[in-house]
This record gives C-alpha cells, structure tokens and sequence, in this order.
C-alpha cells in the first residue's frame, strides 16, 4: 500500500554543496522506484509536534537502498535537520514512492529534455541513471541552470553520465565563455533539443524557475503536454 | 512559503484515501470545465492543508485539512475524476 510509512535507517550521508547533502537510506521494505519518484519524509518531535515534506529520489530501480538528496532552506522546519543533523545510523520515517506523472520509464523511445533549477536536479538524475543503468538508446540530455559551480548536486556523477549543459545564475568557472546570469529563452532554445525533435521535457526546480522555463518552451513550439513539471518551493 | 506548489506533492495526502496514485487522475474543473492530470493542478500551503486550484482558471479544485490524524478532503470543484491506465 503507497500510503504506509516505511522505517529507513540512514547508511550513508555526503555533502554535495555548501547548503545540501545526499542520504543513503536502507528501507528494507522498499518495492523499488521509477525514475522521478519522490517521497514524503515525517519528523515527530518529542512532543508529539509532527513536520512532512516530499523530497525527490536520487535512485530509480530495484534494492531497498534510496537516495535522497536535500537543499537546506533557511527558514525551513524539516531540511535544516536532514542537512546538518541527521546521522549515519538515525532512524527516517519515509512514504513512497510517490507520484507516477513525474516519471521516466526505460521503455519511452522519445528524445528526453531534462531542464533543472537547482536542486531540482535530484529526479532528473534518477532518470539519467535509469537512462544509463537500462542501456535505453533514446536521446537525454541535461540543461542544469545553477547558481555557481560549487553549487552543483552530483557534480562528479554528472561528467560521467553525459549530455550536461550548464547554466550559471551567479559565479561561472574560470575562462567560461559567457557571464554568469538568469536563463533567457533565447539560451534555453540554444541549449536543449528543439520542438521539431518532439521530445518529452522534463522541468523541475523552484516555481519561478518552472513557471518561466515551461511558458517559454510552449512559445518555442513545444506541445504543453509535453512538458512535464514539479515545483518546489520551502 | 507564499509560492504554490503542484499538484505532484499531494501524491503522499491522497495515498491515504485514494488506492490509485491521484497524481495522475484526471479531474475536471468546475468553474471552467478545463480537464487535466491533478500533477499540474496548484496547490497553496494552507497549514494544517492545502488549497488546490485549477491550473487554467485558478478557482478551488478541492482543500485537504489535517484535523488531527484525520484528513478531511473537499471536492466542491471537481465534477469528476478518472483514474486507470
């Protein structure tokens, strides 16, 4: 049943930036996940005061291990103590997967536009790595608008696991051909798979960011149904 | 948080009524009559809930409430939902 909460026991955590980290949870009930899939994360305080938020899955696939991986937001009740408390061996009361609209499954043949906001990159790496781990020969590439580079989530994995564009909103790496700036339609029609290749877009970041990209990609000629989108917010 | 959300966050809430993931149900407005998956609806934090409104028209899908450990679902602007494959 979807709607059960599930115990996982932390295995793992790294920094991923100065604001996030990743979390390697052990559910041992977990069925397994789609790429794009999210979950709802419950803390209960002592007094009984109880906080949920929904996080996105880093992993797709089979196992009982999920990654998640987690931007601190300032004012926020239940990421500050994901980001900076949470420890190998903590108990993480987790629902899910959820949501089966945000998603990409292996047997999809279209060329795939990922388009992430920040750390809305987490479930588009799940379905790169679906992508990677299935041997899917369907086009997917990756635009990752992102404040400067030490800001990126899985930078490591992402050199590896193809076709990333980035888009830098604050600081860029030395000798980078362009300024740092917000993304324009114009960079987002050079920088991703144009309409007349029909392809599945995937858009997820803050809502800011989602509302603009997905108004953009329909004016490009992009079918609205074919813009897929999540937004986060705090 | 003042900035709504999508209807993809309610996947975990509708899980304890619905059976079928509610993301992709399909409902239709209404106020204008506009028929789409719940995942592009918006959803305003309304603590202890969340408000729901159709992405075309902006007026009140339906609000969930926490009241406790019971979750209190109003569907006053949905006419139909259709879940299946």
């Amino acid at each position: 049943m979807v709607g059960a909460w599930l115990v996982g026991t932390v295995a793992e955590t790294r920094k991923e930036t100065s604001t996030g980290r990743s979390i390697l949870l052990d559910v041992p009930d977990w069925p397994g996940n789609i790429a794009g899939q999210h979950v709802d994360v419950r803390l209960t305080a002592p007094d009984g005061y109880q906080a949920t938020r929904s996080y996105s899955v880093a992993s797709a696939g089979d196992g009982s291990r999920v990654q998640l991986a987690v931007d601190r937001l300032p004012t926020g009740e239940v990421s500050p103590y994901l980001v900076d408390d949470l420890m190998t061996g903590d108990l993480l009361e987790v629902r899910g997967p959820l949501g089966g609209w945000f998603v990409w499954k292996p047997e999809q043949t279209a060329p795939v536009q990922l388009i992430a906001g920040g750390s809305g990159v987490v479930p588009l790496v799940a379905m790169l790595r679906s992508h990677g781990a299935s041997g899917s020969t369907a086009p997917m590439q990756l635009l990752y608008s992102v404040r400067a580079p030490h800001d990126r989530f899985f930078a490591d994995e992402l050199e590896t696991l193809g076709n990333v564009t980035y888009a830098y909103t604050r600081a860029v790496p030395a000798g980078w051909p362009s300024p740092p700036g917000r993304l324009t339609k114009d960079a987002l029609a050079a920088a991703t798979l144009p309409a007349s290749e029909s392809p599945a877009v995937f858009v997820c970041g803050p809502t800011g960011f989602v509302e603009a990209v997905a108004t953009w990609l329909v004016e490009l000629g992009h079918e609205p149904g074919a813009v897929k989108t999540e937004r986060f917010g705090g | 948080m003042t900035e709504h959300l999508d209807g993809n966050v309610l996947a975990g809430p509708l899980s304890e009524l619905f059976r079928d993931d509610m993301t992709t149900a399909i409902g239709r407005c209404a106020h204008c009559g506009d028929v789409s998956v719940l995942a592009t609806a918006l959803v305003y934090d309304a603590a202890p809930g969340w408000c729901v409104r159709c992405h075309a028209c902006g007026d009140v899908l339906m609000t969930l409430v926490w009241a406790g450990d019971r979750l209190r679902i109003d569907l006053r602007g949905v006419t139909a939902l259709e879940v299946g494959d």
